[in-house]
Parts: structure tokens; sequence; C-alpha cells
């Protein structure tokens, strides 16, 4: 595994810049997306990840080749993160053949497989006892791979994360669980739907090792992505990553957030962007983020001309697919 | 041709894969040093080793999913449900997940996992612990199911569902461990999606699955003396269904029962009912006889239970009304 020694515990400064430009491309692509829908383009149920871009981005640049990821109902981050490239995230979003899941799946079932994407997920928790078995798998053949579990606050309550976490823990497998905590389980508040306040105290309650991060530090994701990673592949046992973080927007576009203080979002956006985070740390100053951000735009703009472009499956296809 | 009963069958076909393919593994609860609840998996931990023989938590959606993802990383699993009343715990990552996970994917992923389940009634567990539900399953794209009745077919299917690259749920019957029967020296596999005649008659044909395959043998015999010629069909698999194989016996006894041991109401059976009206509507003399469970939760005392489910007498009485006798 010289791959492995060869990538650095923390990001060099060109490395960071890139990190910039890419959770910007993915804030600038999720906008994007909500213009779209707004606008009556997009079909289907879709939910962003405004504001959360670098647990996503942190998380996904601390893997190696051959780590693999779940995501959940929110993964355009992941996805793109994960390597998928606009364009094709983008004309699955438009049912077109070209998709990312050639129109078989929408927002809510991204998959990427050749990238390591074994899909978004529509079931809360449904993708964690997978990454339970996939990194089994990993054991099981000796391979040094790590399976990657995203799940937000509200996963902590169902089932599948008890039983997935016990069965990882139980038998030590490979696995990474990583908590985007944004306090927010669709409209209810951590509240009203956890008894405790310390989400990773679960993790703990099966012996599982965790890691807490500052989710919009795209730095110390990294960092403790990196560490957690580590930690599976040296076959030490699975690692709970519980990374704070903050949405921006709606549970999904279009949600008019009659649950949450009206000013809540933007005095939260004032103070915990990941993207300014990091830009102020970089000292990028207007004109290089201006410049940035029209590249990233260009590479949005040109994803909705190539799945507008893009072809419409028959609808007999409809029947393919159902059987290998 | 040896002989084994149908629980060495199952654990024949389980061991023959694992010592040729490391691929191949099985998990569940109990199965480890207890041998699973039915005994199938006696002495596999002996010979294959704990991580190959894989005593899980009491935690179905794990052992579930946990299978389902160690499918998607090119293994070949097979989850022993204990029992099929517990399918319904397991079902959120059966039906949501390992049915569609090739179809949203768009075709990229493959999930070759078996679930083994077994249920049936005849020992007085009660509601909870003898149901046959194969009727959730094959209303679900993108999972096949399969129910055998006898130790050659239980072998050959198992091999086959092993190796079949989608997610299988197979059904076995507990009445029916115990039962011996010839098989071939080396596994044969059968083919998934093809029915098998047990018995060719001219007069009526029952379609009957798991246990009531023997009770309609039984029925057939009961017939004979009274002149009438009974075939006797097993579909085996429920999902692919061997139409043809159903819709070209009926078409020569032009007569049909059709015989589980599940709830007849919203059962299997009303959708074999359905493929041969509309197939063989031409040829049906009578109205298809359905033979299943009455519509109530399996009771605990025997005689209940003895009245609730089906029987060879229930199997005559159906043929016996399809050839316009009395049948009571």
């Amino acid at each position: 595994m010289a791959k492995v020694e060869e990538k650095k515990d923390a990001l060099r400064k060109d490395e960071l810049k890139d990190v910039l430009r890419e959770m910007l491309l993915i804030r600038r692509f999720e906008e994007k997306v909500e213009e779209r829908f707004r606008a009556g383009e997009l079909p289907g149920f879709l939910h962003v990840a405004i504001g959360q871009e670098a647990c996503a981005v942190g998380v996904c640049r601390a893997l190696e080749d051959g780590d693999i990821i779940a995501s959940t109902h929110r993964a355009h981050a992941h996805t793109l993160a994960k390597g998928t490239h606009a364009n094709e995230l983008m004309a699955e979003l438009y049912g077109k053949t070209e998709g990312c899941s050639h129109g078989y799946g929408g927002s809510m079932h991204l998959y990427d497989i050749a990238r390591g994407n074994m899909g978004a997920n529509a079931v809360i928790g449904g993708g964690l006892p997978h990454i339970t078995g996939a990194a089994l798998a990993f054991q099981m053949r000796g391979e040094p791979r790590v399976a990657v579990a995203f799940f937000g606050d509200g996963a902590t309550n169902i089932g599948t994360f008890h039983e997935a976490l016990n069965l990882a823990q139980l038998w030590q497998v490979p696995a990474v669980f990583v908590l985007e905590d944004n306090k927010w389980a669709e409209s209810t508040p951590e509240s009203q739907h956890s008894p405790i306040r310390d989400l990773s105290e679960r993790a703990k309650a099966f012996g599982m090792k965790a890691l807490k991060a500052d989710g919009q530090d795209v730095e110390a994701v990294y960092k403790a992505a990196r560490k957690a990673l580590d930690h599976a592949r040296s076959g030490k046992g699975p690692v709970f990553l519980h990374l704070d973080t903050v949405r921006f927007s709606g549970h999904y576009i279009g949600d008019p957030q009659v649950y949450r203080p009206k000013d809540e979002a933007r005095e939260l956006r004032s103070k915990r962007d990941p993207i300014e985070i990091l830009r102020e740390r970089l000292e990028v100053g207007d004109d290089e983020l201006a410049e940035l951000d029209a590249e990233v735009t260009e590479i949005v703009e040109a994803s909705v001309e190539f799945a507008k472009a893009g072809t419409d499956p028959a609808p007999d296809d409809a029947l393919k697919n159902i059987y290998a | 041709m040896p002989e084994l009963s149908y629980r060495e069958a199952v654990r024949d076909a389980l061991s023959t894969a694992m010592r040729e393919d490391e691929d191949v593994f099985v998990m569940g609860e109990d199965i480890a040093e207890m041998g699973g609840s039915m005994g199938v998996t006696h002495g596999m931990l002996e010979e294959f080793g704990k991580e190959r023989v894989r005593n899980t938590p009491i935690s179905e959606m794990a052992l579930a999913g946990a299978a389902i993802g160690a499918a998607m990383q090119g293994m070949r699993p097979v989850a022993e449900i204990m029992y099929e009343d517990f399918m319904t715990l397991a079902a959120e990552q059966v039906v949501n997940q390992a049915a569609k996970l090739r179809y949203m994917s768009g075709g990229q992923l493959t999930v070759p996992v078996v679930f083994r389940t077994q249920g049936g009634a005849g020992w007085s567990p009660g509601a909870q612990h003898a149901q046959q539900l194969e009727a959730w399953f094959v209303h679900i794209p993108g999972l096949k199911v399969v129910f055998a009745s006898t130790p050659e077919d239980v072998r050959g299917l198992l091999w086959s569902s092993i190796y079949d690259d989608n997610p299988v749920v197979f059904f076995e019957h507990r009445t029916l461990y115990g039962i011996k029967g010839e098989v071939p020296e080396k596994i044969e596999p059968i083919p998934i999606g093809k029915a098998r005649v047990h018995r060719e008659g001219e007069d009526v044909t029952v379609i009957a699955t798991g246990r009531l395959v023997h009770e309609s043998l039984t029925a057939a015999e009961e017939a004979e003396k009274e002149g009438i010629s009974v075939e006797v069909v097993d579909p085996r698999t429920l999902q692919p269904l061997d139409e043809e194989a159903l819709v070209g016996s009926v078409k020569k006894t032009n007569r049909a029962v059709v015989a589980h041991e599940a709830v007849t109401r919203m059962g299997f059976g009303a959708e074999v009912a359905s493929v041969l009206q509309y197939q063989a509507f031409d040829w049906l003399d009578a109205p298809i006889e359905r033979v299943g469970a009455k519509f109530s939760p399996l009771p605990f005392a025997p005689v209940m239970e003895q009245f609730v489910v089906p029987h060879a007498e229930d199997v005559l009485a159906a043929i016996k009304r399809t050839v316009g006798r009395n049948g009571n």
C-alpha cells in the first residue's frame, strides 16, 4: 500500500485551493439545481446539501482508490466529490440516459459503481448495512479497502443504524460511519428526535471509536477522515466520524421551512460557510475567487446544456435492468 | 443414486459451493455451533470455520443488509433468516434495497445474494413462527423466488440460486426437512423457472407448492382409486413462473386446482389461476379451484391449526369439485 503512505495527513496549500474550487463547484451546481427545479425542468424530489460541502469534499479527498461510499437522499455533493462529472450528474437529474444512473435513479438514487459510489439511498439508514457488508467482503478477501457510509442525525434513530454499527464493531470490519450532523431530521430538530445531545455517544455504546470534527472546516474534516480511514484500514475496527455541520437550505427544494426561525439559516451562513472559512484561511481575494467562480459556473452551465441535449430513455426501457 | 434428506440436500448444496468457491459463505442466527435452528448447517462450522459459517446477532435488517453489501462487492452470500416470519424484519433490505439496486443503478450493480428461510405449520408454534409469506415477495420486481419441495429439487435449485446474479428468496418448508429422496451423485443445477411434473394424469391438474405437493400426491392417489386421473405439477420457482408448463398441463386436462399452505386470499394461487384462465380459457371445463389456509392467523391449539391449514383431503375435495362430483 505505497499509495497510502504517499497520502499525507494534511493537505498542501495548492491542494486546498483545489478543495476550495471543488466546494464552490458543488455550491454552484446545487444552486443551479434549485433554479432549474423551480423553473419546472427537473422532475422528482430533490434535496441539496448547501452548507455541508466540506463534509463531502473533506471525506472523499481522504479516500484511497478502491475505497467506496454509500450516500444518502442528499447526495449531489457526495457524488461530485467521489468523482462523478457534473455532466453525468446533471443528466441524471434531467432523467437522461447519459446520467450516472442512466435515468433509472434520479436525485435520490445516484450511482457510480466504477468510481466507488455504491449509491444514494432514499430510505434513511438504508445503505448502512451495505457498508458493513462491503467492509466484511474487504476483510474476508484481505483487501486494504475501507467502506464509508454517510448519514444524517435523523438516521441515528433508525434500526439499520444501530444494527449496522453493532455488526461492524462486532466483526471489526474496515468501515467508517460518517455522521453529517446538521441538527435536522427533515423538519424535526434534534431536540425533538434524540434524547441525547452528543450523538457520538451512540457509537460509544457499541464500543466503537468515535472522532469529532467541525464539519464546516474542510481541513479538519480531511484530517479526521484520514485518521478514521487509517484506523479502519489497519484492521483496528470501524470508526464513527461525527461531523458538526449546517444545512443552509430546507429539507427539500421548495421547503418553506415553517419550522425554522427565519433568520437562522442566514445567520449560520454568515458565520459558518465552509467556502468562506477556507477562502479566508487561504487568503483568496475577491478577484481570485471571481475567477474560480467563473470557472466552476462555466462547468455547471455546460452540465445543463449537456443534460438538455441528452437522450430520453424509451418508455419501455423501464422494463430493462430489472434482472441481471 | 444416493439418498439424502431435504435438510442434508440443502447442506450439501451449501457445502459443495463453499468447497469450490471462496466467494460463497453463509451467515445467520445460530448457524455456527448450533447448526441452525433447523439443523441445516450442522457440522459446517467444523469444516469451514467461523468466518464463512458466520453467526450473527438477532439482527435481521443488518444481517440481510450486510449480505447485500457483500454481494455488491462480488461475494455470493447465503443469509439464513431463521423463520419466514422474520423476513418481515428483513423486508426493508430485501424489498427496497436488494430487489431494486440493479434497477436504480441503471444496470451497474449485481446483487447475487440468497435469502434462505423456512416456514410452515404442523407443529403448533402459533402465529409468529410458521407463516407462508411467499406472496409478499413474488409481488416485488427484481426478486427471484424459489420454493422447493423435494431433496433433489432443493439441492439443485439452491445451487442455481447461489450462482444466479439476482437476489433470490429461497423458501424451505419446515415439515419437509426430514423427508428423504434420491439425488444425483453430483449436484445437477436445476434451472430457475422450470416446473416439475410429479405425476402425469388426464382429468385434473393440481398445481402445488411446498408441503402441498406431497399432500396433492396423496390426494391424487386417492382420486385414482375413484377413477380420476390427476396430474401434479410443482412450479418450484414462483418468480419467474413456468407459465408454459402450467398452461400446457391444463390444456391437456381441462381442469385445475391450485394448492398452497399460505392463506388462500391474495395468495400465490390467485396469480396462477389468473394466468390459467387467461391463457387456457377455452380449454377449461370447470372453475379453477383454490386450496389454501383459511383467512386466519395460525392458531396454537393443534385442533385449530389442523383446521386452518389445508391437507390432502382438502385437495381431494377440490379435485372432485372440478370433475363435478360431490366434494362436500
